[in-house]
């Protein structure tokens, strides 16, 4: 055995156990930098006033984001009505019934909408918006179906994964009940995936709560309270665009606790959802 | 070659109830001597091997010595541990994260679990052949004959492509394939492609050969090759061979072990495992009651 | 007598919940069918609108949208070369780093990393991919930019400032700054796709190598990473997808000037980018048809790529993987 070979073998072994270590760490940090100027820059700015005021006027200081929050969390909810429903029942079809030529085109049109970037789906919505009603092209429905529409190929496809998980065996044993096929699905094979379900969901929920670039198009933005959902409204991730371009100091700050909010939602749903599926994990990891 | 169809006639010492053994085994067998006649140093010695893997015990306290130059059958009913055992022979139980094993295994006098000694070093000198052939599928047939030489710093294209020859023709491959050198490995049959990797075993000279149920993947025809080959390779290699094909054990291995439940039942020379075992556990096995 | 009646009554009540029954599916079926149909209406809708939509633009510059340097509202003259240029390169320059870095960090975490470093260093790729865009567009702007104009580039133009694609001034916003921007945006999804194929090599192959007394890495050269490479490549393309795509975060640190400059140092735009920043001056109907052709360039770019990739990880992998977004 050639031992200055096999040094070389060995070393080479830890040199490229290193490199690749060396990217690995490389690739996390931004994700702790920004994590880190996050606390540092906004976590001061998270005060009473910024939960409950609305944004001041240019060039005053104070004021707060509460417009914002509440106007994603009214986004979402009209996203939600929206996305889940079509997304949902559509990923039962693709697992549950249809000839394997239809459902492969339909999973082949998921996947393209899935790679649509976002910017496209807001012109889109403004489009049919200005088309459906010109006044009120800029509003809060136009900015949760956007939302929504963005979220209906993400859960059709995560839907469909997580029910075709459920074993054949449970279908069978309740049709040799005599329970009814609907009902079957309804109420043995989507309970079962429910929590499969629920994760895919609120994923793509914190997936379009960042969302930014559709609702220049749809929402638009609204420095006041939203009263009426055929008006423009606000969302955190515009807020934060604004306050970030803006030249007031002030702003500025409170862009970083707005990013703050915003990424430790995002954050919460995310490492939620894990520990959620964390025994459902283990099962199958082995 | 196939061994003696004549042994149909029960033999005069032997039960009668293995007269009716389909185990065919030589009917004059030397008187029932001890297994360990090795005088030379034996290529394996195995001393109390357990093997767990988490807190399950797949292998208990097994020894045996297997000698060199000799084809050695490991026999036993389905999970009985028999590839733990051959996999803990060239350390690659340990790829396993949770396995861990007690006792000692020594190749030719040298301990092969000493802290001192790679894993790597121990795999060069211990080969294996896998049950499912599984030749590397973006390689030609060259560079998989040729693929561990290059490792271990052998670039010289006249060495390679002289021990390429070599190998190839001793596994009885060479004149089909010395046309085709550089087409995908993928290409060949799956009798050929199980050849192939036999000799990228046998290209880095490696002493000990571990096989594992090298042939149960192949049809009788390929089979018989395979066969034919491991007893041209005993010459020049130690076999050590798993198997769960009996009659193949009994055609082809000088020793056999058997194994069940993890443990070392009987080790003797193959003739007298057939037809006179010592353990009735064997004897029922090897006659078919179970298994 | 009796016996009859009630057979008769079972056969009655049975034949009602049968066609209750059959109802039931027949609707719940069409139900879900409709839901799952919607996926087309999708399509369709966004190829309709997208299409009427630049119609006015496409009708007056033609084959010159896609060559016209010029992004003039007061003649209405608008050309769309420099955005297509700038979407190309920014991309590009995020392909270039974040491929090697992707691929070895997907490397280490299936086949060199310590068992114990894997799950949070997953976690933590897995959280960097839920960071929205335009938060990573406030720091890329606030921190990553000056730091890479103060310390970066100008040793990067020291040592380099022979080159044409480091010629001229330095700004912080330009072409470089969003490169890495993306690189940063696309690695988590490169990462997880790649491990996903590099999982999916069948154990036999790697026991092939390691029986021939291969270390771990060359395990991983012979037996692993020439085994994806198709796969790996796929990766690769749909990170691509993801990188001509991104909006928020490239227009916060690009710099925003519909311009074509050989240095990557100097500010340009990118089609979806400049989409955006400009939907609010579109005060024209031109002007808005303009913006919505950019909108269906970028759209067909998209759309074939992600469709590349898509075939080439279909293709390659085996019964158990499925492809990722």
């Amino acid at each position: 055995m050639d031992t200055a070979k096999h040094r070389w073998r060995k070393f080479e072994n830890g040199l490229m156990q290193a490199i690749t270590c060396g990217c690995a760490l490389l690739v996390i940090t931004p994700l702790l930098l920004i994590f880190y100027r996050l606390i540092q820059s906004g976590f001061g700015s998270l005060n009473w006033d910024f939960f409950t005021k609305l944004p001041a006027p240019p060039g005053e200081a104070g004021g707060g984001m509460a417009n914002a929050i509440v106007g994603t969390l009214e986004l979402l909810a009209i996203a939600a009505v929206i996305g889940v429903p079509i997304g949902v029942f559509g990923g039962v079809y693709l697992s549950e019934y249809g000839s394997s030529r239809l459902n492969r085109w339909i999973r082949f049109a998921a996947d393209v909408l899935n790679g649509v970037p976002s910017i496209i789906w807001g012109m889109v919505v403004y489009a049919l918006a200005l088309s459906v009603s010109p006044a009120h092209a800029y509003s809060a429905w136009s900015g949760g179906l956007v939302l929504g529409m963005i979220m209906i190929p993400l859960i059709m496809r995560t839907a469909e994964e997580v029910l075709l998980l459920v074993p054949g065996g449970y279908r069978e044993a309740a049709f040799a009940l005599g329970i009814s096929k609907w009902r079957t699905i309804v109420q043995i094979v989507m309970r079962t995936a429910l929590k499969g379900i629920v994760t895919g969901v609120l994923l793509a929920l914190a997936r379009v709560a960042g969302e930014t670039a559709p609702l220049l198009f749809t929402a638009l933005g609204n420095q006041f309270w939203n009263h009426n959902l055929s008006d423009p409204i606000l969302a955190l991730p515009l807020q934060i665009f604004n306050c970030a371009n803006s030249p007031y100091d002030d702003w500025k700050r409170q862009a970083w606790a707005g990013a703050l909010v915003l990424l430790l939602m995002i954050t919460a749903i995310n490492v939620g959802v894990r520990v959620l599926t964390r025994d459902r994990m283990k099962q199958s990891n082995r | 070659m196939p061994p003696n169809e004549e042994a149909k006639r029960p033999a005069a010492p032997a039960k009668p109830a293995v007269a009716a053994a389909p185990a065919l085994a030589p009917a004059v067998a030397p008187a029932a001597a001890s297994t360990t006649a090795a005088t030379a140093a034996p290529a394996i010695a195995v001393k109390g091997l357990s093997v767990f893997f988490g807190r399950h015990q797949v292998l208990k306290n097994v020894s045996l010595e297997a000698r060199a130059n000799a084809v050695t059958a490991i026999i036993g009913p389905s999970g009985c541990g028999k590839s733990t055992f051959l996999r803990s022979l060239n350390r690659m139980h340990e790829l396993v994260p949770e396995a861990r094993m007690e006792g000692e295994i020594k190749l030719f006098g040298q301990d092969i679990y000493n802290r001192a000694v790679e894993p790597v070093i121990v795999r060069r000198r211990v080969g294996m052949v896998f049950q499912k052939s599984n030749p590397f599928p973006t390689m030609s047939i060259a560079e998989n004959v040729t693929v561990g030489l290059r490792l271990n710093g052998i670039r010289g294209r006249d060495v390679l492509a002289e021990r390429m020859e070599r190998a190839l023709r001793m596994v009885a491959l060479w004149d089909e394939v010395k046309d085709r050198l550089n087409a995908p490995a993928v290409s060949l049959s799956g009798g050929q492609q199980q050849r192939l990797c036999i000799a990228r075993a046998i290209v880095v000279q490696p002493e000990v050969i571990l096989m594992d149920e090298p042939a149960s993947a192949l049809d009788p025809i390929a089979t018989a090759k395979v066969e034919e080959l491991i007893l041209d390779l005993k010459n020049s290699f130690t076999i050590i061979i798993v198997t769960h094909n009996m009659q193949q054990a009994a055609r082809i291995s000088d020793y056999t072990a058997f194994f069940y439940l993890g443990e070392l039942i009987e080790f003797d020379r193959t003739s007298k495992m057939f037809t006179n075992p010592s353990r009735k556990q064997t004897e029922d096995y090897v006659t078919g009651r179970f298994g | 007598m009796q016996a009859t009646a009630t057979t008769q009554n079972m056969n009655a009540l049975a034949g009602q919940r049968l066609s209750q029954r059959k109802f039931g599916d027949r609707a719940f079926r069409w139900f879900t069918l409709l839901m799952a149909l919607s996926v087309f209406v999708l399509i369709v809708l966004i190829g309709v609108k997208l299409a009427s939509g630049s119609q006015l633009a496409l009708n007056k510059f033609g084959w010159h949208f896609l060559t016209g340097t010029k992004w003039d509202p007061v003649h209405e003259n608008f050309g769309a070369l420099p955005q297509i240029y700038g979407t190309l390169v920014s991309s590009l320059i995020a392909i270039v780093i974040a491929v090697p870095l992707s691929i070895a960090t997907a490397v280490f975490l299936t086949e060199l990393a310590p068992l114990w470093m894997r799950q949070p260093l997953t976690i933590f790729i897995e959280l960097l991919a839920a960071v929205p865009s335009v938060i990573l567009g406030l720091w890329g702007m606030y921190v990553l930019v000056p730091w890479l104009h103060d310390h970066f580039y100008p040793s990067l133009k020291g040592t380099f400032g022979y080159l044409a694609i480091f010629s001229g001034p330095i700004s912080g916003n330009c072409m470089l700054s969003a490169g890495v921007i993306l690189a940063i945006m696309i690695v988590p999804i490169i990462t997880s796709v790649s491990r996903e194929i590099l999982r999916s090599v069948p154990g036999l192959q790697r026991e092939a190598a390691y029986a021939l007394g291969a270390t771990r890495w060359e395990v991983t050269r012979l037996a692993v990473l020439s085994y994806a490479k198709r796969g790996l490549f796929g990766a690769v393309i749909l990170g691509l997808g993801r990188a001509l795509g991104e909006t928020m975060a490239v227009l916060m640190v690009i710099g925003n000037t519909p311009q074509i400059k050989a240095s990557i140092l100097a500010p340009g735009t990118t089609l979806a980018g400049w989409s955006a920043l400009q939907f609010t001056e579109a005060d024209g109907a031109l002007y808005l048809s303009s913006l919505f052709e950019l909108g269906l360039v970028l759209l067909g770019v998209t759309v074939l790529v992600n469709a590349l990739a898509q075939l080439m990880l279909k293709t390659f992998a085996g019964p158990g993987v499925k492809p990722q977004h």
